[in-house]
């Protein structure tokens, strides 16, 4: 193999400085949730890696551990987001005051 | 050193994850968005776990990518090319963004796992079913159940019929 470790997690901080951009910069639902899944591959990327590079099998295990919670988070989100543009009929998240809490 | 397909699927990864956020379209963004996770289901290849990167192929850009399209279709015509951010935010983000960047990267370039390669033998998914059914059992049907409760829980969310109806009479 002759990837090194530290490129990956290069490649996976370069995902989670553009998801924290993401998060930070877009009010936009659908795009947060964009740069979340973005943040959450890029963990994904760092367990898989520490766990061919020691070698162990728990890395592999706690990523697919976490791609399939992911998933049910995913599946929240949307229909959060359904519900609020149901209420407001916008995806602007500075338009939902009335959750401040 | 990185090969040649390292850096392609670096290319294809980072290039569209941009894009997802960036583009002005959401149907444009959500598709630049399966080229992010498709290409990380490549790193997953690169890393000899093709069981995960099946997996990843399976249900982030077989279900979610499409899931978040169908979400995408539901919305206004002209909120799905309206981009709403503001200027003043944008350059804090870009700032903050490569604050995290250079911060942990040079973390990482700093510590002892800066030459980590490896000639072991990859892990064997087999031990990963083993792993599953012996050590994480526990956690396995808590995920099922997690899984089983979430998803019930959007459904109902969705349904919700009296929400339109409460907005319109405030």
């Amino acid at each position: 193999m002759t990837n090194e470790l530290i490129d990956f997690i290069l490649v996976s901080v370069a995902l989670l400085g553009i998801g924290i951009y993401g998060l930070a910069v877009k009010r936009n639902f659908i795009r947060m949730l964009f740069a979340i899944e973005i943040i959450i591959n890029a963990a994904n990327i760092n367990l898989v890696a520490f766990g061919r590079f020691l070698p162990h099998s728990g890395g592999q295990t706690l990523a697919l551990f976490s791609i399939a919670i992911a998933a049910a988070e995913v599946a929240v989100g949307l229909s959060l987001i359904i519900v609020a543009y149901r209420m407001y009929q916008n995806v602007d998240i500075a338009d939902f005051r009335s959750l401040k809490g | 050193m990185a090969d040649a397909t390292f850096l392609a699927l670096t290319v294809i990864t980072i290039g569209s994850a941009i894009a997802a956020l960036e583009m002005r379209s959401l149907i444009y963004g959500s598709i630049a968005l399966m080229g992010t996770l498709g290409g990380i289901a490549g790193f997953f290849l690169l890393l000899d776990a093709p069981f995960v990167a099946l997996f990843q192929l399976a249900v982030y850009v077989g279900s979610i990518a499409v899931l978040i399209l169908f979400t995408v279709m539901l919305v206004k015509r002209e909120l799905i090319f309206k981009k709403i951010e503001d200027k003043r935010r944008k350059f804090a983000g870009i700032g903050l963004m490569l604050v995290v960047m250079i911060s942990l990267g040079a973390v990482f370039l700093d510590s002892g796992i800066k030459t980590m390669i490896t000639d072991e033998p990859p892990v064997d998914f087999r031990d990963i079913g083993a792993d599953f059914v012996t050590y994480y059992w526990p956690a396995l049907i808590l995920m099922g159940l997690i899984l089983a409760g979430t998803v019930t829980g959007a459904l109902v969310l969705a349904r919700r019929e009296d929400v339109e109806n409460d907005q319109r009479a405030n």
